[in-house]
């Protein structure tokens, strides 16, 4: 009965990703019980058999060593990890989330030429902003994307968040969404249906109430959701993102029918009030008068050098005039 | 170290007879205290060097560092160094008021040490490049200020040790108190050529 | 709010009435609950004049057998308050369903959970370790004391005060809301400004300073004291874990020490460490806490594979399988422990080629870990096994901590932590291999030990009822979040839309209530044993045919644990010398030279105290005064050289022959 009202959407997911994530848990699952199984029979075999009430079974208290046995066990831990080692580079760079997807699904090679969806994700407290730049629109703790499209999310945090974690477990697994950098998922959804989204990283009081729904769609009923956006009365501009910034609990689902181009990029550089000191932050050094140092040229350079200097960390965002292209370029993975 | 009767093995093999001695681990415990600050010290030179390009439109560091106060800073820094190394050769002849005398001179070039690094501070303040203006600032006054701090309170524990020799005289405790501080102090050299190399010429160099 | 006064601002900084939390309840009966045992404590204390007993023999005790007990105490305290925490969110998770909020209002939850990572990490688990090595590296190695006797009391009055300081903040002012390592930038002013991150800051940062010395302690304790002829290789295998985890203190300890001085100056200094702008680096914190974090949890776990290692061997009657193995292993998993960092937040967006490094160095430590719980397997093969409660707990620990171990690895390949990441299943896990390894092994360890420290066993009856309702309910209440996990739950949640997730929520505090009675019992037990301790008295000094030369001295040790000092010749030092027929020495006492108690480590741990509860209010002129005080009294503490005395011959004859009298009653 408990596992008919169990729904675990892991074992269970409806897009490709996620579904290749699952393969390999089983399998490393079903690697790991080799060890496990045995390990656990005999603890308990072991402790029942050599009970000292049991007068029949062997005592051997000198009894320490035997090469054989330690070649074993160090052997076969050894043979299981180099096994799970090789899965594990190969999957982690296949199913890295900043690579475009390469089929549709297990049955379906990506088409020539296939059309991908790109929507900028924006955690705020304590809410979901999605831009769909393709049609200038947006929306609030709503998202919505055609079955078997590619989709390319590219994800930040507001200013005045925490960090957030973007996840539709059905879809695909999540990736941090973090304040004046970027991150990226790839990922395609192959049935229609409505599925659960959230933040799965703590942000503060509200961060329970951060979900929303990802529905997965026909291109017709997609077509159809873009225009009920379109027919709303709202629009995002500077200032309704102002307004949206603020912190508020158990959002509802909002539209926006036009969205300014630059916003998103305005919020990735931390300047949509361009007078903030904030919206310094990424910016080179400015030459302070010209009291005779010779700086003030030194070049927008050292934004980026942060990827050298610590593995493992997502670069912040440059600055907007020294990397005046796609913001692609900023992303958060050394692999560009 | 002691020269107690040796302790002997009981002529059953069980046990020592007599009272055993252990060695002092004082230096190898002060040792590894200073490994742990060493890693502080990690800390801070990693977190300099990811945010010392972050400048969030603030001054760089050429336009900050002036690198013949620093020179000086450094030469006092390093003098002391040798200076400390005399009092402990004077520690060994068991020369009390030498090694007094060399206290007394290497606590004055830590204190210039100290003295430059305020007035550095204080220019640097003074032209709104404090640390909250940007993170490469932070980092930068963290750093060299947590070193600032370890040379101060070493003047203190020197002046301590002044007076303490100068009551006891050298015994063999105040010679290993003297020890300690001698690490303490040649470590925060080390640590200096480092925050000298790492933040001031490869900052101007830039 | 009125509008403070300059001179008000100035006397008492942030602090005024309104940081007491009158209104709220639960809060309030807690601490009329704390106020009236707290009294009866104090009552009970005066009325049989103990003060001046506890001051002279317990407070000021450098006595690392004491001081030992007194970790044991604090971490058990400290349970019953973390344990309270769980409870309260597990209760909070099972109802807050269909539009109910719960009972808990997120700001409280949030401290809530806060609280419980931060209080069983730092001042439950290290306490019990830090206590286990205070109660049995010294007699395991042959040594009278630790390197610095002095230090130890200090140490351990720094966690405590740490301890006292996060009780502190539930009842004058509040607890951060951050989760347990308190992640910029919600940590920051910006979503932080209470003092909640300010009390977890100087807890932490005083406690720590507590950890890293006793770190330093033991270090050279173990190379130094080591009684003549044992070598490294002779070591018993607690000892050597005590060793590397020591290693493990002094090397990681001051990351934590530094990385959150930067976060406390980016709160007080207003510095750009690690906000979200002006260059700030949040990423920078994670990492940095992370290269601490993860050698932690192998400093709480390697003193527990070192008690299961004398634990089985001891009660198979068998000298432990692969010795040699078991010592590399430890070693292995401490060198390896630095470079697993990254698994914690693979999702950051690192890069699928350093993912996949860090992915596979931490499956690399399940190889050395495999094997030590082969060879505990291997030990008890052709044993006699005599199922006494460490027994007990060790078989326990072998079969829940290896369910641990692999989804520990399941976690570690980055495309399955890709959704694993942050869920119940990872609570589950750690909390796997936390209660079944540390918890488990702290319990194995207290039983183990219990006599050697206090001269009576435990009662085994109350002991099997804890043991049972604590591995039962371990699995009612972790089971369910292993599930939870796979269906997408995510943590610190404070309430769910779907209804179909309550029941595992139900079972799961179900389960928790079945740990509250392992608990309680495990008080039972405590009390009954202490009830009767005539019965339960051990007059051997060796009541469980021990290996290891602690069960060579009297139960308790006497203050200068050995007489003289044993000569080593083998591995498993007791069991050698009973086997060749040992005998007791009678005679030839000399004089022991030993250290003196000393109040100095308490009174600087009491003035780190209030300098701390100082900055976390503001209150700058305490915090000066208490600081130019801490460095005072430790100046003043270097002009004393009247630390130790010689306990006469006499005396240690007259220890001896009492010894010699219960060993032939028995």
């Amino acid at each position: 009965m408990l596992m008919a009202g169990c729904n675990a959407v892991l074992l269970k997911p409806s897009g490709d990703l996620a579904v290749q994530q699952r393969d390999l848990l089983i399998i490393c699952t079903i690697l790991m019980l080799l060890v496990v199984v045995p390990v656990i029979v005999m603890s308990l075999w072991f402790a029942w058999r050599y009970r000292s009430s049991n007068a029949k079974a062997d005592y051997d208290p000198d009894w320490h060593h035997s090469t054989l046995i330690e070649l074993i066990v160090w052997s076969a831990p050894l043979l299981i990890i180099i096994v799970l080692g090789a899965l594990t580079w190969i999957s982690t760079h296949k199913l890295d989330p900043y690579r475009p997807i390469e089929r549709i699904s297990a049955d379906k090679p990506l088409p020539p030429g296939a059309k991908t969806l790109e929507v900028e994700v924006v955690a705020l407290n304590w809410k979901w902003l999605f831009i769909y730049p393709q049609y200038g629109i947006a929306t609030v703790n709503e998202l919505a994307a055609p079955v078997d499209m590619p989709i390319k999310f590219m994800i930040t945090g507001a200013e005045s968040t925490g960090m957030n974690s973007f996840f539709v477990p059905s879809l695909a697994g999540q990736i941090y969404a973090m304040s004046g950098m970027q991150t990226l998922l790839h990922a395609v959804i192959n049935k229609p249906g409505v599925y659960d989204g959230f933040s799965a990283n703590y942000s503060g009081a509200g961060f329970a109430g951060m979900t929303f729904k990802f529905h997965g769609m026909s291109a017709d009923d997609f077509t159809q959701w873009v225009n009920k956006v379109k027919a709303s009365p709202d629009a995002m501009q500077d200032a309704e993102y102002v307004q949206l910034e603020k912190p508020s609990m158990q959002n509802k689902v909002q539209y926006f029918a036009s969205v300014d181009p630059q916003l998103y990029h305005k919020i990735l550089t931390l300047c949509v009030q361009p007078d903030a000191p904030a919206c310094n932050s990424l910016k080179p050094p400015k030459a302070e008068g010209e009291e005779g140092h010779e700086g003030g040229e030194a070049a927008a350079e050292p934004a980026m050098h942060h990827e050298q200097t610590m593995a493992g960390m997502a670069a912040p965002m440059p600055d907007e005039a020294a990397q005046p292209s796609s913001s692609d370029d900023a992303s958060a993975s050394p692999q560009h | 170290m002691s020269t107690h009767h040796a302790p002997t093995l009981d002529p059953s093999g069980f046990y020592v007879t007599g009272e055993h001695h252990t060695e002092n681990g004082t230096l190898l415990g002060f040792w590894l205290y200073l490994m742990s600050d060493c890693l502080i010290f990690a800390v801070l030179f990693a977190t300099y060097g990811v945010l010392n390009g972050s400048y969030a439109g603030g001054p760089d560091q050429k336009m900050l560092f002036d690198l013949p106060l620093i020179a000086v800073n450094t030469a006092a820094l390093l003098l002391s160094s040798i200076t400390y190394g005399f009092a402990m050769l004077e520690a060994h002849r068991g020369r009390k008021g030498a090694v007094i005398a060399w206290l007394v001179i290497t606590a004055l070039f830590g204190a210039t040490f100290v003295g430059i690094e305020l007035t550095e501070f204080h220019h640097m303040i003074g032209e709104g490049a404090g640390p909250w203006r940007s993170a490469f600032l932070s980092s930068f006054f963290a750093l060299v200020a947590t070193h600032g701090l370890h040379v101060s309170f070493g003047i203190l524990w020197m002046i301590v040790l002044m007076v303490q020799t100068s009551k006891s005289g050298l015994t063999e405790q105040m010679t290993r108190r003297l020890s300690c501080l001698s690490l303490f102090w040649h470590f925060l050299d080390i640590i200096w050529i480092g925050v000298f190399t790492f933040v001031y010429l490869m900052g101007v160099l830039k | 709010m009125q509008e403070k006064s300059d001179l008000m601002r100035f006397i008492f900084g942030r602090l005024s009435l309104e940081s007491i939390p009158y209104h709220e309840p639960i809060l309030v009966w807690t601490f009329v609950a704390v106020a009236l045992i707290g009294g009866a404590l104090f009552a009970a204390i005066t009325y049989y004049r103990k003060w001046g007993y506890l001051w002279t023999e317990w407070f000021t005790s450098i006595d690392h057998k004491k001081i030992g007990i007194m970790y044991m105490v604090l971490g058990i305290v400290m349970l019953l308050r973390g344990f309270s925490d769980a409870v309260m969110m597990r209760i909070q998770q099972a109802i807050a369903f269909n539009g109910d909020m719960g009972y808990l209002p997120p700001h409280h939850y949030d401290q809530i959970f806060t609280a419980h990572g931060v209080i069983m990490i730092f001042f439950v688990a290290m306490p019990f370790v830090v206590g286990l090595m205070n109660v049995a590296v010294p007699l395991q190695i042959g040594a009278r004391d630790v390197a610095f006797p002095f230090l130890n009391n200090f140490s351990f009055w720094m966690t405590t005060v740490g301890a006292v300081l996060v009780m502190l903040s539930l009842f004058i002012g509040e607890f951060a809301r951050t989760g347990w390592l308190a992640y910029p930038p919600v940590s920051e002013l910006i979503l932080s400004p209470d003092v909640g991150v300010d009390y977890y800051i100087w807890s932490l940062q005083i406690a720590g300073v507590g950890t890293l010395l006793s770190g330093v302690n033991f270090l050279v304790t173990i190379v130094k004291m080591r009684a003549p002829g044992m070598t490294l290789m002779k070591m018993p295998v607690f000892t050597w874990t005590a060793l590397c985890t020591n290693v493990l203190i002094v090397a990681a300890f001051p990351v934590l020490t530094g990385v959150l001085a930067l976060l406390s100056l980016d709160r007080y200094v207003g510095t750009h460490f690690f906000t979200n702008d002006m260059g700030g680096n949040a990423m920078m914190y994670v990492n940095l806490i992370w290269i601490w974090g993860h050698p932690e949890v192998y400093i709480l776990i390697l003193p527990m594979f070192g008690v299961f290692s004398e634990v089985v061997a001891t009660f198979s009657g068998k000298r432990l399988f692969g010795y040699t193995s078991m010592v590399y292993a430890t070693v292995v998993i401490t060198i390896l422990s630095y470079i697993v960092w990254l698994h914690h937040f693979f999702t950051m967006g690192s890069g699928a080629s350093v993912n996949s490094f860090f992915g596979i160095t931490t499956m690399i430590i399940s190889i050395p870990t495999g094997v030590k719980m082969f060879n505990w397997l291997f030990t008890m093969y052709r044993g006699r096994i005599r199922f006494e409660l460490p027994m007990m707990w060790a078989v326990a620990f072998m079969v829940t901590f290896t369910v641990g171990g692999m989804t520990g690895v399941m976690l570690a390949i980055p495309p399955a932590d890709f959704s694993l990441h942050n869920s119940l299943f990872l609570i589950a896990h750690f909390h796997n291999v936390i209660i079944g390894g540390v918890v488990f092994g702290a319990f194995a360890a207290i039983s183990y030990w219990f006599p050697k420290s206090m001269g009576f066993k435990l009662d085994p009856f109350w002991g099997k009822c804890s043991f049972w309702f604590w591995v039962i309910g371990y699995w009612f209440a972790f089971t369910p979040l292993y599930v939870l996990g796979l269906m997408g739950v995510t943590r610190r949640l404070n309430h769910f839309d779907d209804p179909s997730l309550q029941i595992w929520f139900q079972i799961a505090a179900f389960g928790a209530f079945l740990i509250f009675l392992g608990i309680m019992c495990f008080l039972v037990q405590i009390y009954v044993s202490f009830r009767d301790r005539e019965r339960l008295r051990d007059t051997t000094g060796d009541p469980w045919d021990g290996r290891t030369l602690e069960w060579s001295t009297a139960s308790p040790s006497p203050v200068y644990n050995f007489a003289f000092t044993p000569y080593i010749s083998e591995i498993d030092a007791w069991t050698d010398m009973k086997r060749r027929g040992y005998q007791r020495p009678d005679s030839g006492f000399v004089p022991i030279h030993m250290p003196k108690n000393t109040a100095t480590g308490f009174v600087l741990a009491a003035l780190a105290g209030v300098c701390g509860f100082a900055l976390i209010w503001h209150i700058w002129w305490l915090a000066a005064l208490s600081f130019v005080g801490l460095i005072g009294s430790a100046i003043f503490h270097t002009f004393n050289y009247d630390r130790d005395y010689y306990i006469p011959a006499d005396e240690v004859e007259k220890t001896e022959a009492e010894r010699t009298r219960l060993l032939a009653q028995a």
